[in-house]
């Protein structure tokens, strides 16, 4: 009972509205230069996430910021975004994760359209650029072919990219070098690398060895913090790594 | 992106696009057709968000085929269970064709090269979900296919590697905000569509000889849902402004886990891994509820005993308004493996550990049954006699089949986008090489423009937000799980009024470039459209059956009701009724018991 008790009191808690100080950059192309800071006081439960911070100001003080968002519980992908200066998506931090004063920024990397909205059209090529497709010339016939529960789980880390890019864009390289395909897109080539279904190994690791691929990794690890599905994203890139210098039938 | 020859009329661009096909929604409906005619005619995939943002991606379970992979199975079976599970208000001839084409449904996406989870001999594996039985109802049966508890998620990213491989022409971020038809009467046929550029705010005219509407579910008309905030019924909204009917709308699926007080979905593979609901005593409620199944059963009737349960003053919690779901007698390591998302969201919303602690939940808005009514394949049919509208056609949740029909099976969804995407795609490919190009032009974006610059110039004092959540509340209170004419009649005056004050709306933003502003305001309108469809169709239906369950007439009534609803929308904006039979088949209507 002590423990419910104390469990009852933790959910209080959880539930007492707090105040939550955001400062956002914030860039209009219509009627800006360059990127400003707006500041905005809200009322909010610490259970509530940073998208609910967001929707707050956006619904009750200030329509015009702009931020993608959709399925707001971290599968769709799309709100990305910089807390207190790390990548992170609005919709799986709550105010009591991080914080009741709250740095927004547009994630760094991809240029900005309105304020947290970047471009994602250099990101989507890139994932592009890696074949992210099954490729088996083999007639299966009407069955499905046949995967070994140990040779599913081969790849099993790299499926769960969401495509949101919070790595790409916390990563130092990617910043400075727009020829860099960046973890990503990485993570997506290593999902078909390590498919034993797949017969584009040696194309993809191809790919991978170019001056834009896995060499240009310094492995710095942000890519792994970023991951909002938990892909061990370094890692994945090491793999591909040793696969290109030990591996590459 | 190719840019014709932008002419300013007024404020805002209009760029033209001629194409063979267009597609309206890039979830695993419209990712399957596309699927169907890339590569063989000019095909424009145009979708609000990215194709990988798409609510497909959080559906957990799994898709229902029968593979026999690990006990026997036939599709037969599956075709009772999903004939049963709609309360006898699915088409059987339409859930003959989803259940026969399953097997090929779910081997096509194994060879685009869907990772399913696997059994130890390499198949892919299978386990039990609610409603889906051996032998007409004998005993759970292990039907669905999955991958882990993210298969929608597996889908979603594999239908769009495909499209990837496919060379599949997007426009990311256009939002379609009408229809366009030429000619008049019989001659009446699909010419194309008007969307809106989020990145410019520039206007669109695609003219088109077929268009398909796959632009999911409504979920947010209501307040608790599990629902994308995207999720707002823009394709089945636009047709209805123009004169085409919606069919079942009235049925609105609840899934009967949603975590407490957001509406997060937890799987109904929780329970098909052996997890158990229980009330505030400790009871494991189902047993008195559905004595074969139990927690298995269809999500109406669990909904409804959860419902029943909070009523009756037996629900947990300080205001005991929810109950648990019971995962803590289950191996951690199965847990694991076949639940790690919904652990996740359990820790994150509710700093909870599933391993250990009860989950509370509470039923959440989840599906729409009703939609744009189709034959099987994609057509959409414009009245009772089943007329097509040529050039049209719809597929996924925005549409009604109906293989769902009064209430959807769990992983019928995800089967349903396949197989009916995959027919849509292909009807739609086979009419397009027989006719000849529309001749609309760029003026047809003209009621779109004027709207826009309206909602623009308005100095309303009225607020998009605040209606929105007015609007949920009510539906969310009188319209869910239990109705009744006095619920109803009240939503009724609510939403009556909400249509009063949108007309007297404002937004902040007037800007051109991703002004999400304008867009959720005339996403609102189409909520309000919708769940006017609803309410009408609700309160005309004086029985209960599947979803829909009236306290005032607590049994299904087949020889009144055995219909299938047709709202259409009159021109003084009111919702007038008809009906039609539903397609009979093999299974008689009996009494619904688990």
């Amino acid at each position: 009972m002590e423990t419910a008790e104390a469990g009852a009191q933790a959910q209080d808690a959880m539930m007492q509205e707090v105040e939550v100080h955001l400062r956002i950059k914030r860039f209009d192309p219509d009627v800006d230069k360059r990127p400003h800071w707006e500041e905005y006081f809200v009322k909010l439960k610490p259970s509530d996430t940073v998208l609910t911070a967001l929707h707050t100001v956006k619904w009750t003080i200030d329509g015009t910021l702009s931020f993608r968002r959709s399925c707001a519980h971290g599968v769709c992908g799309s709100d990305a975004m910089m807390i207190n200066g790390v990548n992170r998506l609005g919709c799986v931090n709550l105010i009591s994760d991080v914080g009741t004063s709250l740095v927004i920024e547009p994630v760094r990397g991809l240029p900005v359209i309105k304020d947290l909205v970047v471009d994602m059209e250099p990101f989507f090529a890139q994932y592009r650029s890696v074949m992210p497709y099954l490729i088996n010339a083999d007639d299966p016939g009407y069955t499905e072919r046949r995967q070994s529960p140990e040779d599913r789980a081969r790849f099993d880390d790299t499926t769960k990219c969401i495509l949101c890019g919070a790595c790409s864009t916390s990563c130092p390289v990617y910043w400075a070098n727009d020829q860099y395909v960046g973890p990503a897109a990485i993570v997506n080539a290593h999902r078909f690398i390590f498919d034993s279904r797949d017969q584009a190994r040696a194309e993809r690791l191809e790919i991978m060895n170019q001056k834009s691929g896995v060499w240009r990794c310094r492995t710095a690890f942000n890519c792994t913090d970023a991951c909002p599905r938990g892909i061990k994203v370094t890692e994945a890139i090491e793999e591909v790594k040793r696969a290109i210098l030990y591996d590459r039938s | 992106m190719v840019r014709e020859n932008p002419c300013k009329t007024g404020a805002v661009n209009i760029h033209y696009h001629s194409y063979d096909a267009v597609i309206v929604g890039a979830g695993g409906a419209g990712m399957r057709a596309a699927i169907e005619t890339a590569g063989k005619m000019r095909t424009a995939v145009i979708t609000k968000l990215y194709p990988t943002r798409s609510h497909t991606g959080a559906a957990q379970g799994g898709m229902c085929a029968a593979l026999s992979n690990v006990e026997e199975d036939y599709w037969e079976w599956h075709a009772f269970d999903t004939v049963k599970g709609s309360d006898y208000l699915g088409d059987q001839d339409a859930i003959d064709v989803m259940c026969r084409e399953a097997i090929d449904a779910v081997v096509d996406l194994e060879h685009f090269g869907l990772p399913f989870s696997r059994t130890p001999d390499g198949k892919i594996d299978q386990r039990r979900f609610g409603g889906h039985t051996r032998n007409h109802g004998e005993a759970p049966v292990r039907r669905a296919c999955y991958a882990a508890d993210r298969t929608g998620h597996m889908i979603l990213q594999t239908l769009y590697q495909r499209c990837v491989a496919s060379g599949v022409n997007f426009f990311n971020e256009f939002q379609v905000f009408d229809v366009l038809f030429e000619g008049e009467g019989e001659d009446r046929r699909a010419a194309g569509v008007v969307a809106y550029e989020m990145a410019t705010g520039d206007l669109h005219v695609f003219a088109s000889k077929g268009v398909l509407f796959a632009t999911g579910g409504f979920g947010r008309i209501f307040q608790i849902s599990s629902n994308a905030h995207t999720l707002t019924g823009d394709g089945p909204a636009l047709l209805f402004a123009r004169g085409i009917p919606l069919e079942d709308m009235e049925f609105y699926q609840f899934h009967p886990t949603g975590i407490y007080g957001i509406g997060i979905l937890l799987t109904e593979g929780a329970r098909g891994e052996g997890g158990i609901l229980r009330n505030g005593l400790g009871e494991r409620f189902m047993e008195r509820v559905a004595p074969t199944v139990k927690d298995l059963a269809p999500r109406d009737m669990v909904s409804r005993a959860i419902h029943a349960e909070i009523r009756e003053g037996r629900g947990a919690g300080p205001n005991k308004d929810y109950v648990y779901l019971d995962l803590t007698h289950l191996p951690p390591e199965q847990i694991d493996a076949k639940l790690p998302d919904i652990s996740g969201f359990v820790r994150t919303y509710l700093g909870l550990e599933p391993k250990t602690d009860p989950i509370p939940i509470q039923p959440t808005a989840h599906y729409a049954m009703g939609g744009i009514p189709t034959n099987v394949n994609g057509e959409v049919v414009i009245d009772s006699a089943g007329t097509v509208l040529p050039g049209l056609y719809a597929a996924g949740e925005c549409a009604c089949v109906s293989v769902h029909g009064a209430n959807r099976l769990g992983t019928n969804s995800l089967l349903d986008i396949n197989v009916f995407g995959r027919r849509g795609g292909r009807r739609m490919a086979e009419y397009v090489a027989g006719v000849d190009h529309p001749s609309v032009g760029k003026e047809a974006a003209g009621d779109v423009r004027d709207r826009i610059e309206q909602i623009k110039a308005s100095n309303g004092k009225e607020k998009v937000a605040a209606l929105r959540a007015e609007l949920q509340q009510a539906m969310m209170r009188d319209a869910s799980v239990v109705r009744t004419a006095e619920s109803l009649e009240n939503a009724s005056r609510v939403l009556a009024e909400l249509r009063e004050r949108y007309r007297d709306i404002s937004i902040d933003d007037k800007g051109s470039v991703f002004n999400f502003d304008l867009t959720e305001a005339i996403e609102l309108g189409s909520l309000l459209d919708l769940a006017g469809t609803l309410l009408a169709g609700a309160m005309a239906r004086n029985e209960s059956r599947g979803a829909h369950w009236r306290d005032d007439y607590p049994v299904r009534d087949d020889a009144n009701w055995m219909k299938h609803t047709l709202a259409y929308r009159e021109p003084d904006g009111t919702v007038r009724l008809e009906y039609k039979p539903v397609v009979g088949g093999r299974y008689q209507p009996m009494e619904r018991k688990y």
